[in-house]
């Protein structure tokens, strides 16, 4: 059976039966590749993407029950997202395998609540797992992309091989 | 880990220089295998195909007409950060412009890219930067020299006035000035300096500076980041392959039928580790397993559970173990038996079993074709792939292909003597031929139950004490599996994987009679490396041991490990105590205890202090600030240093608080996310980072920001009055029924 639907502001016919769930016809079948898969039963967030602006994990989503619907998937962020753009300025990714996830919860976030508090920043995301523990710089480049300004946390200035000792916080 | 596998790999290649292990190499294809002999030396076989483009700078720099700057990486990039700074390293003594360099990584070939702490090519015990420093450093000064070299012959002007500076060269006296890829063709006549002058690190403008950024961050935050699971090439197949439930089953028989009439699925074998089935993409070949009907012969499998494991442990630490079963003393001195006198304390403590659980779940592509294969994905040491896989395609290992991709994390599971991923995908790969490539997915479950776990350990400690409290006699007995049972070389006669950490401790040096030994019972259930290695249960030990000798004696904590480390003549660990107790202030966040850890591993000094308070509901211990302070030498990229000391207290807080594989009859009983739990957003730290300055050469990053934050939590406890934590994790799991 195949399903129409709308993919990062695209139509799309896809073929695969009627429980494949929306990763594998993202991944396999439209060869978008940034939209990850995890776990295979929604406790990881990697495989997040907007149904009808929502954030929403596709790895257990059938593709029947988003017919007609629009899907968006990070390559359909623009790159330029400010949440995309935060991301990369504070260095946030270490392997970034989660992080197309990651950022996809947090666009979702960041439209619905353009300046989050810590707590709602906590409730929203919890639903992903990053194994590299980036999560404080993910806090941060919430507050960041929000346009709240975020200091992380002092990191000494490491002083170059023998050039002194003049350590202090940055 | 470094020394550790140096140790297979000059047997390794020993063998296959003496041609003893040409057999062994070649098993089967002897034919083509032969062929492919000739005219190479067995001396080469690490480096046979796997064709280098070696530039005019060498296997780790390309320059290109433009100018621009690629740094070819020998190590792969899962996390760590390492490609920003080996990066920095040529680029500082190039003296590039930082913004056009990009890094590029290295195909497998052990000539070329060993790592010089391995002996082969492989990414681990946090020695990427340590091992390159000098030859990344040389590299990009030979290459600077080269330029001022043209550009002094071009410009007919003496080289000692050409100054070099992002990447510019430039004569002042003349106003002559050109870049690198104006000079380029100039540059590569030059001969290559035997021993170009290396910068004062004084002068050093990159290094050491938050200029020195990832590379990959964009990358990174866009989706176009690829790693092995997004390999998508034309006619390429999915493979799934249904696991034996306990380790060392074997599979009786099986039924396909149903599988086979799964749309997509195309092919359905046996191969040693299972039954792959095969199929034109992912959901199909899931479906197909799932609708696999497997028997399994698992009578030789391993069938104890943690429980009974645990039981084994304690009365083998107890001295009633097998009588064959041989301890190992390690760091011990002086007379136990004289030891009589003082306040005996005694403690013991369980670790167990833990799985690695990287966000991406093991995969690898393969694609043979007769003797060939060539491998795509995100393989950790190269050159053991290249060995496993050769063994199976009947061929020279240098002669197997690796494109090493990114790998979404790793912490150790990427590495393992065996290949088991790689090894399964080859099978597989080899039997629908034709170099048809191959992906090779496991799902969550596959990966969780696969094994290769850190090993199940137990401690315990008879400590006697001194008028003044500290130690005066240390009875230290460890049982665990052996990581390096695994290796072509079998067990050392010490496993330090199993103790490096309680060895080498300053607690025992400060301490006039130790007897610390170790017993390594046989358990058929894989064990590997685990992010920090020995340490992920030395350093709970010996501080979670320290703090509660120091509460036994009336002391503060910190300023009884001062008096041991004064003792021990641990300067460095002092260092990094001072600081983290200078830069956490005199006063917990309201509302919050502090617990101290300090500890050494892969060459770096890590001191913690972290402020605790127990969660709304009053079970689960919360960590907020954690104020960290390392010595590892020269720092390369700080903010990359402050990347992996906050993704390794996270990870080591993970597995402190939550982590625990169980065995139940030998099956693991997790399975995913919903039964391995792990550290969420809700539950981080936000963790503070400061770099002692250091003229040493740089040392591990990766790792020793992982073991810390586990037994400066359970200190914390103390401080808040708990009780000591005895058995890991803190939070016990709700198991079902």
């Amino acid at each position: 059976m195949a399903v129409n639907l709308e993919i990062n502001g695209k139509p799309v016919t896809a073929k695969a039966a009627d429980d494949t769930p929306l990763l594998w016809v993202v991944r396999d079948e439209l060869g978008l590749t940034g939209t990850k898969f995890g776990c295979g039963v929604a406790q990881c967030g990697a495989c997040t993407v907007h149904i009808d602006g929502q954030a929403t994990r596709s790895c257990v989503t059938p593709i029947s029950a988003v017919a007609g619907m629009k899907i968006t998937t990070i390559e359909g962020l623009g790159g330029a997202h400010p949440a995309q753009q935060a991301w990369a300025k504070l260095d946030v990714p270490q392997c970034g395998y989660c992080q197309s996830g990651q950022i996809m919860s947090a666009a979702a976030l960041l439209a619905e609540k353009p300046r989050p508090s810590d707590e709602e920043i906590d409730a929203a995301m919890s639903g992903n797992i990053c194994r590299c523990g980036t999560y404080q710089r993910i806090r941060a480049a919430i507050k960041e992309a929000s346009g709240i300004s975020a200091a992380l946390p002092k990191t000494a200035e490491a002083v170059p091989a023998a050039a002194g000792a003049n350590q202090g916080a940055r | 880990m470094t020394r550790h596998i140096r140790n297979l790999v000059d047997q390794a290649a020993g063998a296959i220089k003496a041609g003893v292990s040409r057999r062994e190499v070649i098993v089967t294809g002897v034919g083509a295998g032969g062929a492919l002999l000739v005219g190479c030396s067995l001396g080469d076989a690490m480096s046979v195909g796997s064709p280098v483009k070696v530039g005019e700078f060498g296997p780790f720099l390309k320059i290109d007409t433009s100018g621009a700057v690629t740094v070819v990486s020998k190590h792969i990039e899962f996390g760590q950060g390492n490609h920003a700074g080996l990066a920095a390293i040529v680029a500082e003594e190039l003296d590039a412009d930082w913004s056009r360099v990009r890094v590029e990584q290295a195909p497998a070939n052990a000539k070329l890219y060993a790592n010089l702490g391995m002996g082969v090519q492989g990414t681990g015990g946090s020695s990427a930067i340590a091992n390159s420093w000098p030859q990344l450093r040389k590299a990009g000064a030979a290459a600077r020299a080269m330029f001022v070299q043209a550009a002094a012959s071009k410009w007919q002007v003496n080289a000692a006035e050409i100054t070099v500076k992002d990447g510019i060269v430039s004569h002042a006296a003349s106003n002559k000035a050109a870049g690198f890829g104006e000079l380029l063709a100039d540059a590569a006549k030059v001969t290559p300096p035997e021993t170009p002058v290396l910068k004062d690190p004084k002068s050093f403008t990159l290094i050491g500076t938050d200029r020195v950024r990832r590379k990959d961050s964009v990358a990174k935050s866009n989706g176009t980041a690829k790693f092995t699971q997004d390999v998508q090439e034309e006619g390429l197949l999915v493979a799934m392959v249904a696991h034996a439930p306990r380790f060392g089953g074997k599979m009786k028989s099986f039924d396909d039928a149903a599988a086979r009439k799964v749309p997509g699925v195309v092919d359905v074998f046996k191969i040693p580790s299972g039954v792959a089935v095969v199929a034109q993409n992912t959901w199909a070949a899931k479906q197909g397993r799932a609708a696999l009907t497997v028997e399994w012969d698992e009578e030789k499998a391993e069938k104890r559970g943690s429980d009974a494991l645990l039981a084994e442990y304690r009365k083998i630490a107890a001295g009633q173990g097998p009588a064959d079963l041989k301890w190992t003393a390690f760091d011990s001195k002086g007379d136990i038996a004289s030891a009589t006198e003082g306040e005996l304390f005694e403690v013991a403590y369980d670790f167990p079993y833990l799985a690695h659980a990287s966000m991406e779940p093991m995969n690898c592509v393969a694609r043979v074709k007769g003797n060939n294969a060539s491998l795509s994905f995100g393989s950790q040491i190269p050159t053991i792939d290249q060995l496993n896989t050769a063994k199976i395609v009947g061929n020279l290992p240098g002669a197997v292909q690796i494109e090493t991709l990114f790998a979404g994390g790793s912490f150790g599971r990427r590495a393992n003597f065996q290949s088991d991923y790689v090894v399964e995908c080859v099978h597989i790969a080899k039997k629908v031929g034709k170099g048809t490539p191959v992906k090779l997915v496991w799902d969550r479950e596959d990966d969780m139950r696969a094994g290769y776990f850190r090993p199940l350990v137990h401690h315990d400690l008879k400590i006697r004490l001194d008028k003044d409290g500290f130690p005066a006699s240390w009875r230290h007995r460890v049982v665990s599996q052996s990581i390096m049972k695994g290796s072509p070389t079998g067990t050392p006669k010490l496993d330090e994987t199993a103790v490096e950490g309680a060895l080498g401790s300053p607690y025992l040096k400060a301490t006039p009679i130790v007897d610390a030994q170790l017993a390594l019972p046989d358990v058929d259930v894989p064990v590997l490396w685990w992010r920090s290695v020995g340490a992920t249960h030395t350093a709970f030990v010996m501080e979670h041991t320290i703090d509660q000798l120091a509460r036994k004696a009336g002391k503060d904590p910190i300023e009884y490990r001062r008096a041991l480390y004064t003792k021990a003549d641990a300067k460095r660990h002092l260092a990094v105590l001072d600081l983290a107790v200078e830069k956490a202030g005199p006063t917990a966040t309201e509302g919050y205890a502090r617990g101290v850890a300090v500890h050494e591993s892969f060459g770096s000094v890590v001191a913690q202090i972290a402020e605790v308070k127990i969660a709304p509901g009053g079970v689960e211990p919360r960590v907020g600030r954690v104020v960290t302070a390392i010595d590892c030498g020269t720092a390369i990229s700080p903010d990359q240093i402050a990347a992996q000391m906050e993704g390794g207290t996270c990870y080591g807080l993970s597995a402190a608080l939550f982590g625990e594989i169980t065995l139940k009859d030998g099956v693991v009983e997790q399975s995913n996310f919903d039964t391995y739990r792990v550290l969420r957003i809700n539950e981080s730290p936000t963790v503070e980072t400061y770099i002692l300055p250091s003229g040493n050469a740089p040392s591990g990053v990766g790792e020793p920001g992982t073991p810390v934050i586990g037994p400066a939590v359970a200190n914390a406890l103390l401080a808040m009055g708990r009780p000591a934590t005895l058995s890991q994790p803190m939070v016990k799991a709700v198991k079902a029924a």
